[in-house]
């Protein structure tokens, strides 16, 4: 490749680096099939994944200053602002920028689990499913104990998991599209960023490890 | 002469500049905080602005527990179809916000605080920031 492709090719992905997450925003609504209303929602950031396009200009913007709050409206200004809000919590390095599973271990927040009473303890249970992937990541590690100190029984199983071992279906593609630990994770639990993955992926693969050949691979007689 | 046409360097640095005004004199991203949602089923149509439920707030005081088993909140924005007349008459939002619990429903601005036309969705989520999916709001009856 000579300087002048190698030029062009940079100023075009510095350019669109820049440029993606502003028109990513762009309010589209398509007329659909049957003539009703689709709104595409507005795109909040870059591709997350890419660290290499822009961050966040600004984390945990007070309402005014947030992009979707109406500053026309005079209730905007009376809402608390976030960072006020997480004074003396526990800071994590994604989704609101607070740990909140520290932030309770901690004794620094103690929300309550029951709407009027506030004596009321959640039933919590210590159990950790560990979740062999067949890919080179290391292993998942699902801990009960957190989830059920903010989360009843029934809030997962069996709607979003039937409660045994390895009876469900669990990928990354699901995940990222908001099924399974996204139904969760990605809107309000902690975040699928390029940071967080080893909070799930927490089981260091064992040292032999070997990736599990498909089954064509073990019927090949010339292997 | 070789077969690739030869274009001036000027064609190219004046293409970065255009990209890179074009970038710079469109709209801003929303900052909003993670995991709030813009809740708009009902309220453009009916002249209002769309709502802005914070998560943040809520979970500090509240565990998820409460809204999402003992209220019957679904996680999903925009999935429950609440109205007025249901929070008046003490459930979702009005299950607290009674002016026993939390304040009542007489300080509108506070929760209809959304710029108009905001669609419901989450904001920041991160099926939002891979693809944008088709938000279908519901049919105010
Ligand atoms: C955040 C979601 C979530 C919550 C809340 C939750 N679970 Fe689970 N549970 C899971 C997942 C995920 C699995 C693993 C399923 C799999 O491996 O396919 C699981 C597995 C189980 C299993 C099967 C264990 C085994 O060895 O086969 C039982 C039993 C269970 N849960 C009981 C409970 C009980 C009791 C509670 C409430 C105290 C609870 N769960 C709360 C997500 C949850
Ligand atoms: C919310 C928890 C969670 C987070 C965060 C997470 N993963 Fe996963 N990941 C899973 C689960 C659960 C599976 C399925 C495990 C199984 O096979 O049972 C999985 C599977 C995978 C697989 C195997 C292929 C597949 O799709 O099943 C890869 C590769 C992977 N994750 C990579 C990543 C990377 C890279 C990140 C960070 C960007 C990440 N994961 C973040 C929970 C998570
Ligand atoms: C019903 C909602 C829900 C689902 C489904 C869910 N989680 Fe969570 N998870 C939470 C909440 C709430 C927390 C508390 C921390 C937070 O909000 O960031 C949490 C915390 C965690 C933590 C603990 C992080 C820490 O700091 O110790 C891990 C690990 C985790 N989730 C993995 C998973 C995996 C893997 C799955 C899918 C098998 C999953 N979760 C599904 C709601 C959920």
């Amino acid at each position: 490749m000579n300087l002048r492709n190698k030029s062009l090719l940079l100023s075009f992905a510095f350019s669109m680096a820049v440029s993606a997450p502003a028109m990513a925003n762009e309010q589209v609504s398509a007329e659909g099939a049957q003539s009703e209303v689709i709104h595409l929602a507005q795109v909040s950031g870059a591709n997350i994944f890419n660290r290499n396009l822009k961050k966040e200009e600004q984390r945990n913007a007070p309402p005014p200053e947030d992009g979707i709050h109406d500053t026309e409206n005079e209730g905007t200004f009376v809402l608390q602002a976030p960072l006020e809000a997480y004074q003396g919590l526990p800071p994590s390095e994604y989704g609101n920028y607070v740990d909140w599973v520290k932030a309770i271990d901690e004794k620094k927040l103690n929300p309550r689990w029951d709407r009027v009473n506030s004596a009321e303890e959640p039933f919590v249970m210590d159990m950790d499913i560990v979740r062999e992937v067949k890919a080179s990541v290391p292993d998942v590690v699902f801990p009960h104990r957190q989830h059920t100190e903010w989360l009843a029984c029934s809030n997962c199983h069996p709607a979003i998991f039937i409660p045994q071992k390895g009876a469900n279906q669990i990928n990354m593609s699901g995940i990222l599209l908001g099924q399974q630990c996204g139904v969760c994770h990605g809107k309000v639990s902690f975040p699928i960023t390029t940071k967080s993955c080893v909070k799930c992926h927490s089981k260091p693969k064992p040292a032999d490890w070997q990736p599990p050949l498909s089954e064509s691979t073990l019927k090949n007689p010339w292997r | 002469m070789s077969r690739t046409t030869k274009h001036s360097k000027w064609r190219y640095i004046l293409l970065g500049i255009a990209t890179w005004l074009a970038a710079f004199t469109m709209p801003q991203t929303a900052q909003a905080e993670y995991g709030d949602v813009v809740i708009n089923n009902y309220a453009d149509a009916a002249g209002i602005r769309p709502v802005v439920f914070p998560h943040w707030f809520h979970r500090i005081r509240f565990r998820c527990k409460v809204c999402h088993a003992d209220l019957g909140f679904a996680f999903k924005a925009g999935g429950n179809k609440i109205d007025m007349a249901k929070i008046i008459d003490g459930k979702f939002c009005g299950a607290c916000h009674n002016g026993e619990v939390a304040w009542s429903v007489e300080n509108c601005s506070m929760c209809h605080s959304g710029i108009p036309g905001t669609p419901t969705h989450f904001h920041g989520s991160t099926v939002q920031r891979l693809i944008a999916p088709a938000y279908k709001p519901v049919e105010a009856k």
